[in-house]
């Protein structure tokens, strides 16, 4: 949607004020569009079956406006579905970039049965605690190795006893693809890929089982966008894209430039006819390599390119931690939305059920650092006092360098807290390690009453300094 | 190709005509009923729907053939026209909503085109590091950064210039990660030696002179005898160089205006000045002393155009010798706002804001500082194994430098040899400077890892 003032989608609402969507008035309502805080399909009078002689028209228009920029297709079926494309800006400070290309882990149809089952099982179950929130896998993409249908569809199947996440089925041959999709298309998996080469066989498998099906034309945007002309116009619409990743030398800028045309084609010029979400192959790095390290970094280092500039959703290879956690990272930071507040609200907070033995720990507001302290705390049951101090957000290590923390802005935040040090059987408070060279101004400003004891430099070793320095020797 | 419309379209195009005044109106090419057989397909409620929007069409379609003067009543027997009004039955509606689906003999011919942005209308500043003897330095060779005249790696012009690292070198040992202290445990107490292995061995395009003993809390080394580090350095190696404080506000003004004195001539970049320090003291030793002002602000846009405005209205720092720190924040340790702070600066540079277009540099090194590049395992026992941190730590600096050299950083520092080398080379590779047969990419779906 490039639409940017809520007057313009007013007009396509009942304008009844009716109140159903929890909005007071449809004005509102429609400012929730632009923010994209609210569907329409939350407007139930305007989807209501006996309206649609009043709305159907209004309906459809709105549909056209709000429609992304780049097109949203979806992958899988019930609640794994993934939402694919759907973006609407450039550049993420713009708005913010909406749905995170889901990472599809491949396995293949010449794995014995014992290392796949391990394999879709260790990709099903893969987790990372970050921000209040736990990072995972999304997808698994089957490729045929061998070649042969009937293997390709045990090993589908096999997969699918393993796992509910959706599914990419990789062949370039359609009969290959046909046996897939004969044990999963009720699962709406995403079938890759329709070429120059098998594109009717592959069209008439994406018409018959209805799943959303990737174009591949390597290098070549001309014959791509021929291609999805041609998917269109046989009212084939669901469409990914693959224009080539190359793993290495010059065609791997060509690759990110193609990258960054298809994704400024869709967004900043509205070409509506070529606006279909894009394919990245990071999974291609290991077509130079066979060393398990420079193949887990080179795809990682792929990976970051294309979420970056504008991949929608991609296969890879590598689940070695030291390639999925840094891209887990990398694209939660790339899709965070920018537009949220990253500050936790300054102030005294419990953790589990302290007393007045607990000990009170300290550390800023910025939101990463404060749900890292906590949750080191929480995890490791370990009852205490948490001050988040106001540094405008900033972390610990950047507020001492920057000034935004100080001994004497703690002493305040404890003031205004509330903190009764002399409540305390301990009287003391643990100063975070990358602030330790605060501790001798601190006692002075306590006059020794209370002790400013320095804790680890990372919170993740507070339940070690636990062991050996609390409580405080008197 | 004829023209595409749906039934509504037609409907809506048909019953905005004044019908009585189409004189002269001719309908050209194909009209082609497109209809979304996607979700739910044609159901009974969609071909009541479908019949009265034709319905509607063929009653439009009859007035206008009437307003041309044809003679639409006498094609039109009672009977027909009850038929044309009134619902089909469902499934003889459905059976004709639905076109058949026709694979095309061959694939469309299509051309994609997509422009440049236009809005870039201001290049990078462009800024020259080290200085050779004829120049008035000591360097073998000078670096060139920035100059830019669109995003990194974007096809609207090429890069002028490559993205350079620069390896950190302290004045004395600190404490560092595992996997990066095991590269230098043998030159930790000889800065000149590590600088030479950092350059000779770990191919550094540049080094940074740390003088962190000079601050208060840590050796307190005076501004004199530190600065004979900065000597040292500069004749261990003959790359351009950075010199950085200690971060202490006070004792920096000193050590780095001291630093530039012995560096006279060098150009080499001075870590940093700062809104929090004497920003104009170290601008005006800069210019002095033919060095490179760092400018450094704490991820906020608007502090960093004040500082520039201020180091060049206020401290007469031309723009050749400004570069910008707008401070890194580490992958997963608020990356997102250090790369959209970035972007932003870059964006705003070469939309013509003249406050903002100089090169970036990263302070990549911060990525030793998240707790996933160096810790053992894990602190949350849910989490799935974290692996062996010796390989985690060089791919999160890799990683954090990388992602800013996206969004326009020109010059990373950086410790990890590893790291150095993935960074430089995948840069490179995408400003196609790295010649390497790429392989037949087809081949992924087949190929046994």
């Amino acid at each position: 949607m490039k639409e940017t003032s809520p007057l313009n989608l007013y007009k396509f609402l009942p304008q009844t004020n009716c109140g159903e969507c929890g909005e007071q008035t449809c004005m509102a309502f429609a400012a929730g569009l632009i923010a994209r805080s609210r569907k329409i399909e939350e407007c139930k009078p305007l989807f209501d079956e006996k309206n649609q002689k009043k709305y159907g028209k209004k309906l459809d228009q709105l549909k056209t406006v709000i429609a992304p920029e780049v097109a949203l297709v979806y992958v899988g079926a019930g609640d794994q579905q993934l939402k694919v494309g759907g973006e609407d800006v450039m550049y993420r400070h713009q708005m913010t970039f909406f749905n995170k290309p889901p990472f599809a882990y491949d396995v293949t149809d010449a794995m014995n049965e014992a290392d796949l089952v391990e394999r879709v099982k260790l990709i099903d179950a893969w987790k990372k605690f970050y921000i209040g929130n736990w990072e995972t896998v999304e997808m698994v993409a089957v490729r045929s190795v061998t070649g042969d249908a009937a293997k390709f569809a045990a090993c589908v199947k096999k997969v699918m006893e393993n796992t509910e996440k959706p599914l990419i089925l990789c062949s370039f041959d359609p009969k290959v693809l046909k046996a897939g999709l004969e044990v999963s298309a009720a699962k709406r998996p995403l079938i890759y890929a329709a070429t120059k080469e098998n594109w009717k066989e592959v069209a008439q498998l994406a018409f018959d089982y209805k799943v959303p099906v990737t174009l591949s034309v390597p290098f070549d945007l001309d014959g791509l966008k021929g291609m999805a002309l041609t998917f269109a116009e046989m009212g084939i619409k669901d469409l990914v894209l693959d224009p080539g990743t190359a793993p290495n030398g010059e065609k791997l800028q060509e690759s990110l430039q193609n990258f960054i045309k298809l994704r400024r084609a869709a967004v900043e010029e509205g070409q509506k006819d070529f606006n279909y979400p894009v394919i990245a192959l990071p999974i291609n790095a290991w077509l130079t390599t066979k060393d398990p390290v420079r193949g887990a970094y080179w795809e990682s280092v792929l990976a970051a390119t294309f979420v970056i500039r504008g991949a929608d959703i991609m296969i890879r290879h590598s689940m070695e931690p030291h390639s999925v956690m840094p891209d887990m990272h990398l694209r939660f930071n790339i899709y965070t939305d920018p537009r949220t507040p990253v500050q936790v609200k300054p102030g005294l907070y419990k953790v589990g059920n302290p007393t007045d033995d607990s000990p009170v720990f300290l550390t800023t507001n910025f939101a990463l650092t404060y749900y890292t302290v906590e949750s080191d705390l929480g995890s490791n049951n370990i009852d205490s006092y948490l001050l988040a101090v106001n540094t405008d957000g900033i972390g610990v290590q950047a507020a001492v360098a920057g000034g935004q923390i100080t001994p004497a802005k703690i002493k305040d935040a404890f003031a205004e807290a509330g903190m009764d040090f002399e409540k305390t059987s301990h009287k003391s408070f643990i100063l975070p390690g990358m602030a330790a060279k605060f501790s001798g101004e601190l006692d002075d400003l306590y006059g020794y009453k209370v002790k400013a004891l320095v804790g680890p430099e990372d919170s993740g070793r507070i339940p070690g300094w636990m062991e050996k320095q609390w409580p405080p020797k008197k | 190709m004829g023209e595409k419309l749906n039934i509504s379209d037609l409907n809506k195009q048909l019953a905005e005509m004044d019908v009585k005044s189409l004189e002269g109106v001719t309908i050209e090419g194909d009209i082609e009923l497109e209809i979304d057989a996607g979700a739910g397909g044609a159901g009974p409620l969609f071909a009541y729907y479908f019949g009265e929007e034709v319905a509607k069409v063929a009653v439009q379609l009859v007035n206008m053939a009437k307003a041309f003067g044809y003679p639409v009543e006498s094609l039109l027997q009672p009977v027909a026209v009850a038929q044309a009004i009134s619902p089909a039955p469902p499934e003889l509606a459905a059976a004709a909503a639905v076109p058949a689906f026709k694979i095309p003999d061959t694939l469309a011919s299509a051309k994609f085109s997509v422009g440049t942005d236009k809005t870039w209308k201001t290049q990078v500043q462009e800024v020259q590091l080290g200085a050779t003897k004829a120049e008035g330095g000591s360097r073998g060779h000078v670096i060139k950064i920035g100059g830019e005249k669109a995003m990194p790696f974007f096809f609207d012009a090429a890069m002028p210039n490559r993205p350079v690292v620069t390896i950190d070198v302290f004045d004395m040992p600190i404490g560092m990660a595992k996997a990066v202290k095991m590269h230098y445990e043998d030159v930790m107490n000889d800065p000149a030696d590590w600088a030479k292995k950092a350059v000779k061995e770990f191919k550094a395009d540049m080094v940074t002179a740390h003088l962190i003993s000079t601050d208060p809390l840590i050796k307190d080394t005076s501004a004199k005898e530190a600065v004979k580090v900065v000597e040292d350095v500069l004749q261990a190696v003959d790359v351009p160089i950075v010199i950085g404080g200690s971060g202490n506000p006070e004792k920096d003004v000193e050590v780095l205006s001291k630093a530039c004195e012995v560096a006279q001539g060098e150009r080499a970049l001075i870590a940093s000045a700062s809104l929090n320090l004497d920003w104009e003291a170290i601008g005006k030793a800069c210019v002095a002393t033919d060095n490179v002002c760092l400018a450094w602000t704490q991820l906020e846009i608007n502090s960093q155009k004040e500082l520039n405005r201020k180091l060049m209205k206020v401290a007469g720092v031309p723009r050749d010798s400004i570069v910008m720190d707008p401070t890194t924040a580490a992958l997963a340790y608020g990356m997102d706002f250090a790369y959209t702070n970035m972007e932003r600066i870059r964006l705003g540079g070469l939309k013509g804001d003249e406050e903002l277009n100089f090169p970036m540099s990263s302070g990549t090194t911060n990525a030793w500082g998240v707790r996933e590049a160096w810790m053992i395992n894990s602190p949350n026992k849910n989490d799935s194994p974290w692996g062996d941190r010796m390989l985690r730590g060089p791919i999160w600096e890799i990683l954090t430098g990388f992602s800013l050299a996206m969004a326009g950083v020109d010059i990373f520092m950086m410790m990890n040899p590893i790291s150095v080398a993935y960074l430089q080379e995948i840069t490179q590779s995408l400003m196609g400077l790295v010649k390497a047969e790429t392989p037949d990419t087809t081949n992924w779906i087949s190929m046994e890892v």
